[in-house]
């Protein structure tokens, strides 16, 4: 079905040659990621349609392609997000409460509120901070791997997209700096067909977005997204290319959005349940189950332990996280300046002081 | 004390910045080799092969790389050739840089400070001549600074790269070369957030900024041979404006000018205009009167009487004047 990288096959085996050869532990802790990321996004659904949360925007089906490379990267690493990796997020260590105060936009969403859900930054896992608009992320990241450079530190810079994102200007602009300047970035783009309602089809007459690196002259590698070793085994190989002074790379992981673009978004209005329904066929989760299994290191078991410790735990922080009220009216002013300015102040005394009716 | 153009003396800071702190950064185009085409960046890629980049031709690629550099530590000075060139790298300024402490809770910020050369005055048509502060001073999160002299351009420029936050620093290249002045070497910093009294005067204030601030003085100067004594107001910072000089002045006179050499609508002359509609009305014996740039695109042909000069100041104050 795609002409890509791919190392685990149906039947749970793997390609010898393209194994990354993960210790059982970094395996087990792959699939956790994974699951924890689908149970996430299913039950924060939920929470959405009735009301407790305002938005959401399910990775459902990309799990393999924003895991596997998320743990692909040493902490030391950056991760510079789009807005739809929470299971990177995770990876990074952000907790999960903390993840779920953010989507409810409380007094413990370290952004105070500041921004809608699935927005959220880890600056303690280096995890940048994310806005809505496609394809900005890319130069920061670009400039981040530059800086890095400069200062001699070797690390790399992760950076997720999608395949609407390079139609942008500043995916342009990101690829040619990159490629001009060597900076250790590596580009992730999650193709999972659709922008939302356009197809990958529509956004380029090029026959893979891979190919696009070429022309700013470097590597472009196309991985099997719906498989976390492939992705895994590129991302981790276009990051140690970076360290080693050789410059980015861009990844196309080639996977699929099978839910919605958000909770705003009624798929069925532009694509056919049999093209989501092939696609589902190759679910990342149960093809890497298959390969745990294969390896002799899961079984029901296992998997009925994971599923209840993962349910509790998002309930858990869930039930915490509500009973947070909402940040104060003052956060409203904090963190535009290092200092709030005399006209801020004087707007907040103003607004804290208003009459109460 | 060595006498120096404003060229020569924000050349002076970024040099002395670069010297004091090795996270100083210099790129954009032409600013390495060529030393920028104002030559604000002349002979600093010499001492600083490293830290001064000539980047690809693209502003959103120069300002976006900067966020990335500054988020990791450095403090990226970008160059943007031209005002008139910024507006690819507009949503990077005003919905990134200025927005990711807000977006972030405070856990990442974005100190860098974007020179550009701005303003009318040397005859470059519409696509080297405008002065479009209005949108940026618009966007919370970004700091608005302009000076009008040699010295206070090597001490705000020096401010502006201190700053925590991202600075647009605009530089009224109508200035670059007019006059030189004694400019102190070493240590020099002019804070932000703070305008300067000029000419003191007891009738009208006139309220400007950047290359306005001179023809203003010109028209001050002007208006004394007819008995007028005007105070004039640069501000050096739009954002965050330092109103409490603005309105103890126009408490004092009575009567107040705003100066501006952008379209008239919506400039930001007219907030001044608001402020002090809102908090001196009482004190006003005449309307408020704004003197600025027409509502037209720049005119190359015509520059000289599209920009406010001192004759149009003085009929401004004439019209004050009358009540």
């Amino acid at each position: 079905m795609v002409d890509a990288l791919r190392v685990i096959r149906d039947d749970g085996s793997t390609d010898p040659r393209l194994d990354p050869k993960l210790a059982k532990d970094e395996a087990v802790a792959m699939y956790r990621w994974m699951t924890l990321e689908r149970i996430l996004d299913n039950r924060m659904l939920a929470l959405q349609r009735q009301g407790r949360i305002g938005f959401y925007g399910p990775s459902l089906g990309q799990e393999a392609a924003i895991v596997g490379a998320a743990m692909a990267m040493d902490p030391d690493d950056w991760i510079v997000p789009q807005y739809r990796e929470p299971g990177a997020a995770l990876v990074r260590g952000m907790p999960l409460k903390e993840l779920v105060c953010q989507f409810m936009g409380n007094a413990e969403d370290p952004a105070k509120g500041h921004q809608m859900p699935c927005h959220y930054v880890y600056r303690k896992g280096n995890y940048l901070s994310i806005s809505s608009p496609v394809g900005t992320q890319l130069p920061h990241a670009v400039g981040i791997g530059w800086a890095m450079k400069l200062l001699g530190d070797k690390k790399a810079v992760l950076a997720f997209f999608g395949d609407g994102a390079t139609s942008t200007a500043d995916f342009h602009v990101a690829m040619n700096f990159a490629g001009v300047f060597r900076a250790p970035t590596v580009f992730l783009c999650n193709n999972n067909q659709w922008a939302i309602s356009v197809p990958v089809s529509k956004q380029t007459a090029s026959a893979t977005l891979a190919e696009k690196a070429n022309a700013y002259g470097f590597d472009g590698v196309r991985v099997d997204g719906m498989d976390a070793l492939a992705v895994y085994r590129a991302t981790r190989e276009a990051a140690h290319r970076a360290k080693d002074g050789l410059g980015p790379t861009l990844v196309e992981a080639v996977t699929y959005r099978i839910g919605p673009h958000s909770s705003s978004d009624d798929p069925s209005r532009y694509r056919d349940e049999s093209e989501v329904a092939a696609w589902q066929a190759r679910d990342p989760l149960p093809r890497f189950r298959r390969y745990l299994e294969r390896s002799g290191w899961w079984d029901d078991r296992d998997e009925a332990r994971l599923e209840q410790e993962i349910g509790d735990d998002i309930s858990r922080a869930v039930q915490e996280a509500e009973r947070i009220p909402p940040p104060g009216p003052d956060t409203m002013f904090a963190d535009v300046y290092a200092e709030m300015p005399a006209h801020l102040r004087e707007q907040m005394d103003a607004f804290l002081a208003r009459p109460r009716r | 004390m060595p006498a120096m153009t404003m060229v020569q003396a924000i050349n002076n800071a970024l040099r002395e910045e670069m010297r004091r702190d090795d996270r100083v950064v210099i790129l954009g185009e032409d600013v390495g080799r060529n030393g920028g085409v104002f030559r604000c960046t002349e002979g600093l890629i010499d001492e600083f092969p490293d830290r001064v980049f000539d980047t690809p031709l693209a502003e959103g690629g120069i300002i976006g790389t900067s966020i990335g550099m500054a988020l990791y530590g450095l403090r990226p000075v970008p160059e943007i050739q031209f005002m008139d060139f910024i507006y690819p790298g507009f949503d990077q300024i005003v919905s990134e840089a200025a927005k990711m402490r807000y977006r972030s809770g405070g856990q990442f910020s974005v100190p860098m400070t974007i020179r550009t050369p701005f303003g009318g005055g040397i005859r470059g048509g519409h696509y080297h001549s405008q002065s479009t502060e209005a949108f940026f001073c618009h966007t919370p999160g970004l700091k608005v600074v302009v000076p009008s002299t040699p010295k206070e351009a090597k001490g705000l420029l020096t401010s502006s790269i201190r700053d925590p936050d991202p600075v647009l620093f605009l530089e009224p290249k109508k200035l670059y070369r007019a006059s030189r002045e004694d400019v102190p070497e070493g240590e020099l910093t002019t804070p932000l957030g703070q305008a300067a009294v000029r000419r003191a005067g007891k009738d009208v204030t006139l309220i400007a900024y950047g290359y306005m601030a001179q023809v203003c003085l010109e028209a001050a100067a002007k208006a004394a041979e007819k008995g007028v004594e005007a105070e004039v107001i640069d501000l050096r910072t739009l954002v965050p404006l330092d109103e409490p000089t603005i309105l103890a002045s126009v408490k004092k006179t009575g009567r107040a000018v705003i100066v501006y050499e952008a379209p008239r609508t919506g400039g930001y002359g007219g907030e001044i205009s608001a402020i002090l509609a809102e908090k001196a009305i009482e004190y006003l014996r005449g309307p408020i009167v704004r003197v600025t740039g027409f509502d037209t695109p720049f005119p190359y042909t015509l520059e000289d009487v599209y920009l406010p000069n001192a004759d149009r100041v003085l009929a401004g104050i004439d019209k004050v004047m009358a009540f």
